[in-house]
């Protein structure tokens, strides 16, 4: 186990050191201008700001900057928001956006889990039909059209909870459960459809034939084989809500990674766009890890080391 | 195919829901108005807190007076801190850290300033070394300021040979910008040639002061949050974390010289990108002022009394690039400048009280003696469908060709390829055998492609930076910084010439040679396709009275605001 997790990490580290080199090469192919001014600036000052970012520097040597920069953890200083460190400004972003995606997975997946189950277990009911409709809001609609309604009607209309904002737990609600829809969708339609395969399988019928109970069935024997392919869907979806929606962020008006790193883009905040991919991909491996070592804990069978061989 | 429709049908009913939700608030009353400015300072504020909520658009990017480059922060900067000159209420400089006037010379090219008395919130008092200090490490090409050569350049005496030299590598000498502090009280400015528009410029928040010992002190940390800030404005920042912060406040500055003026105690400004959650946050309660709202936002709140609107002093034009063969001819031009509708545009695609134009000057911005610089010429090159069809048959004619093709390059956003897709359509359908490839790309990426000329015609607009129309007709001169199109025309080149120089102290020649130069440039040369002058809409509690808002600069003043309580 421990030799596979070091080697696990070791490959974490060489793929982030590729995942860093691409990203660093690819954004000197990005056409235009870092300079939000450069209709203004002049060809003698344009050299002066280019010196002042070391743009003026051939690309390799840029490169070799970076990356030596980066082994010191220094990943620079954002060109849009002046003596802002780029470290400082995810460290700061990222809680907020860890918090939403967080709780947003943990709704969703439990939400989703037991819609999942209960439509199973009661197929072709109402109980059924009514979590198919809920799976198939959350999957076709987008999450800024529920955020929009939420934040309209139970924030201004009825007056329930803040509009706006991120100053305490109740502000979270509205994002949260926009945020959510998306993976209560995935979580009920996959928990439906292994549930079913699994309750159809010879070990739930002798469990049946044991005289197991309803509860016993469902949570003890059939929920744990359930949940691996989840497992592998859920995965993924964590990095995608925990960096950050861009949408939810931007219409709750939350200080998080999502929207700050779009913008960067579009600005060519180079050192920001570098630091936030380094940051999701890191975010992206360590996921992967936590998912592979997730099989073995839910299945014994499947072995992290790869067997013995 | 059927989950899809049902998806989609879904969708927009609840869209539509939204959209319609968003049109029932507010009453409909009066028409959109111009803000006065400063008026109904008078009512009750009696026992009202006086506190103003707002959202803005975007986080302050820096507030050092030297780096700053966009509104926000010039905006934020303007409340905190002071110049020479401040913009009063009615958009006109007036003397701030000045005693009055200056001592002008014969030559119109040194200035003295006689400084008040007023302090830092250290209590150190604001002396002439603290702006020579600043204009100094404005210049400093060290320093990088993106405006400070940009206000400077060929405007104050050295500025432009010290920039050029530090491109080259060369030595320079910061001493050798014209300003200089006589003693701690008089403060020497010279400029390079007579400026018309010189209380503009000393209004302008990269012209203000910055106490050198505390800059120093603080070295990278400068203006990187409150605390490492000092103010001698209204008001001075209670809380503002770093750059990227979304929340800072606000607090009335006690040390101000004109404190007694101040009468708000509190500002709380938050940021709130989206425009549509802006609004919900007023309809809730939580704020007094939204920041800009989108256009799609401005029909549903028509004739409502909280919102604001006002003319911007931002133009939108299509820039021909004149190297381009077919675009060198003038009748082609001439064609494409007159072959779009520009009032259907504004009516219709952008809706939101923005206006033709039909110039590139723009009206509401300056005025000689209560006239608007719009009232000479008005209209100089509008829509005609028919005259741009036989403008454009005879520069086909000339050119030998029966169709052209150009590259228009545009913006990314929705709201951008909206508009071109528009003046395609029109140009295609008035001008045939014209075929436009639309380019859509980031703002990052047309700005770099302008600067290389790498287009055919682009649609880009501008903002002035100062109050005369100059900040306009200074961009079309020859071979000049932001013409970047190849236009050229002797005649336009002397009459700017003489409008920055001998003519800099003569308001009414000035005027006029410029009112020239512009009918020139559109009427015989149609050197660019004008397209709308942009309007601007806020929401703002009608209990907030005494905003000031700017055309170029900051946004916002703040001085003479007051809370008034409800009717």
């Amino acid at each position: 186990m421990a030799k596979y997790l070091l080697k696990r990490v070791f490959y974490m580290f060489l793929t982030l050191f590729i995942i860093a080199s691409l990203t660093f090469f690819l954004m000197k192919i990005i056409p235009g201008t870092p300079f939000a001014s450069a209709n203004k600036l002049g060809p003698a000052q344009m050299e002066i700001m280019k010196a002042k970012y070391g743009l003026d520097q051939p690309v390799p040597v840029q490169y070799a900057k970076y990356i030596g920069n980066l082994l010191q953890g220094d990943l620079g200083i954002s060109f849009q928001f002046n003596n802002r460190s780029v470290t400082d400004m995810m460290v700061g972003r990222l809680g907020p956006s860890m918090q939403l995606g967080a709780q947003a997975m943990i709704l969703g997946t439990v939400v989703g889990i037991l819609l999942g189950i209960f439509a199973a277990l009661r197929q072709n009911t109402w109980v059924d039909y009514s979590s198919t409709f809920i799976a198939v809001l959350g999957k076709s609609i987008p999450n800024f059209v529920f955020a929009g309604l939420l934040q309209y009607y139970i924030g201004v209309k009825l007056g329930w909870f803040p509009v706006l904002f991120w100053r305490g737990f109740e502000y979270t609600i509205l994002p949260t459960i926009a945020l959510s829809m998306l993976p209560i969708a995935i979580a009920a339609r996959f928990m439906r459809t292994e549930m079913i395969e699994v309750l159809g399988s010879d070990y739930i019928m002798l469990a049946k034939a044991k005289g197991a109970s309803f509860f016993e069935i469902a949570f003890k024997h059939a929920l744990r084989n359930a949940l691996i392919p989840l497992v592998t869907v859920l995965g993924p979806l964590a990095i995608s809500l925990m960096t950050g929606s861009l949408v939810i962020e931007k219409i709750f008006a939350i200080p998080g990674l999502g929207e700050q790193f779009v913008k960067s883009i579009t600005l060519n905040d180079y050192p920001v766009i570098m630091g936030t991919t380094i940051l999701f991909a890191a975010l992206f491996v360590v996921i992967i890890l936590v998912v592979d070592i997730l099989y073995g804990i839910i299945d014994p069978r499947i072995r992290l080391s790869g067997g013995n061989k | 195919m059927k989950k899809s429709k049902f998806s989609f049908l879904l969708i927009l009913t609840l869209v539509f829901s939204l959209i319609l939700s968003a049109c029932s608030g507010g009453d409909n009353k009066a028409g959109d108005e111009k803000p006065e400015d400063g008026e109904g300072t008078t009512g009750e504020t009696a026992n009202v807190p006086q506190e103003l909520r707002m959202l803005d658009s975007s986080a302050i990017p820096t507030m050092d007076s030297v780096l700053a480059e966009g509104s926000t922060s010039f905006t934020y900067i303007n409340n905190v801190g002071e110049g020479l000159y401040r913009l009063d209420q009615n958009h006109k400089p007036v003397p701030a850290l000045a005693d009055g006037e200056p001592q002008i010379s014969d030559d119109n090219l040194v200035y003295t300033f006689k400084l008040i008395d007023s302090k830092w919130s250290n209590g150190e008092p604001v002396t002439a070394h603290d702006f020579v200090f600043a204009w100094q490490r404005a210049i400093d090409p060290k320093t990088a300021s993106p405006y400070g050569p940009y206000m400077m350049g060929g405007k104050i005496k050295g500025a432009e040979a010290i920039t050029e030299a530090g491109a080259a590598g060369k030595p320079y000498d910061v001493t050798t910008l014209g300003v200089k502090a006589i003693d701690d009280k008089t403060l020497e400015v010279t400029l390079e040639k007579p400026i018309a528009y010189w209380q503009d410029l000393f209004a302008f928040p990269t012209f203000y002061p910055q106490n050198q010992k505390f800059v120093e002190e603080k070295g990278e940390a400068f203006a990187s949050n409150a605390e490492n800030l000092l103010y001698n404005g209204p008001f001075v920042m209670e809380t503002w974390e770093s750059t990227d912060a979304e929340e800072w406040v606000l607090t009335k500055n006690p040390n101000y010289h004109n404190a007694d003026q101040v009468k708000l105690e509190k500002i709380t400004v938050n940021v709130v990108k989206d425009s549509n959650s802006a609004v919900n946050a007023f309809e809730a309660g939580e704020t007094d002022m939204t920041g800009l709202l989108s256009s799609d936002l401005v029909p549903a709140y028509e004739g409502d009394e909280r919102m604001l609107s006002w003319m911007e002093a931002t133009v939108f034009w299509i820039k021909m690039n004149q190297k381009n063969e077919a675009l060198a001819n003038v009748n082609i031009r001439k064609a494409i400048a007159m072959g779009f509708n520009k009032e259907d545009l504004a009516a219709s695609i952008l809706n939101n009280g923005s206006v033709a134009a039909n110039y590139f000057v723009p009206k509401d911005f300056v005025t000689l003696d209560g006239e608007d610089f719009r009232e000479k010429h008005g209209d100089l090159i509008e829509f005609n469908a028919e005259e741009a069809k036989k403008y454009w048959e005879t520069g086909l004619k000339e050119l030998g060709v029966d169709k052209l093709e150009l590259r228009y390059l545009g913006g990314d956003t929705e709201a951008a390829k909206k508009t071109d897709a528009y003046i395609k359509n029109q140009l295609e359908t008035n001008l045939p055998g014209l075929t436009i490839n639309l380019e859509s790309v980031p703002f990052a990426v047309r700005l770099e492609r302008d600067n290389a000329m790498d287009y055919d015609l682009q649609f880009a607009g501008w903002g002035p930076d100062y109050g005369n129309a100059l900040s306009f007709t200074d961009l079309w001169i020859t071979d000049g910084g932001s013409n970047r199109m190849g236009y050229s025309n002797e005649k336009y080149d002397q009459l700017i010439k003489d409008a920055q120089g001998k003519l800099a102290t003569d308001e009414k020649a000035q005027w006029e040679a410029q009112q020239e130069a512009e009918r020139i440039m559109l009427e015989e040369d149609a050197g660019l396709a004008p397209v709308y002058q942009r309007a601007a809409n806020i929401l703002l509690n009608p209990n907030v009275k005494g905003l000031a808002i700017y055309n170029y600069g900051p946004d916002y003043s703040f001085q003479w605001v007051t809370i008034e309580g409800e009717e």
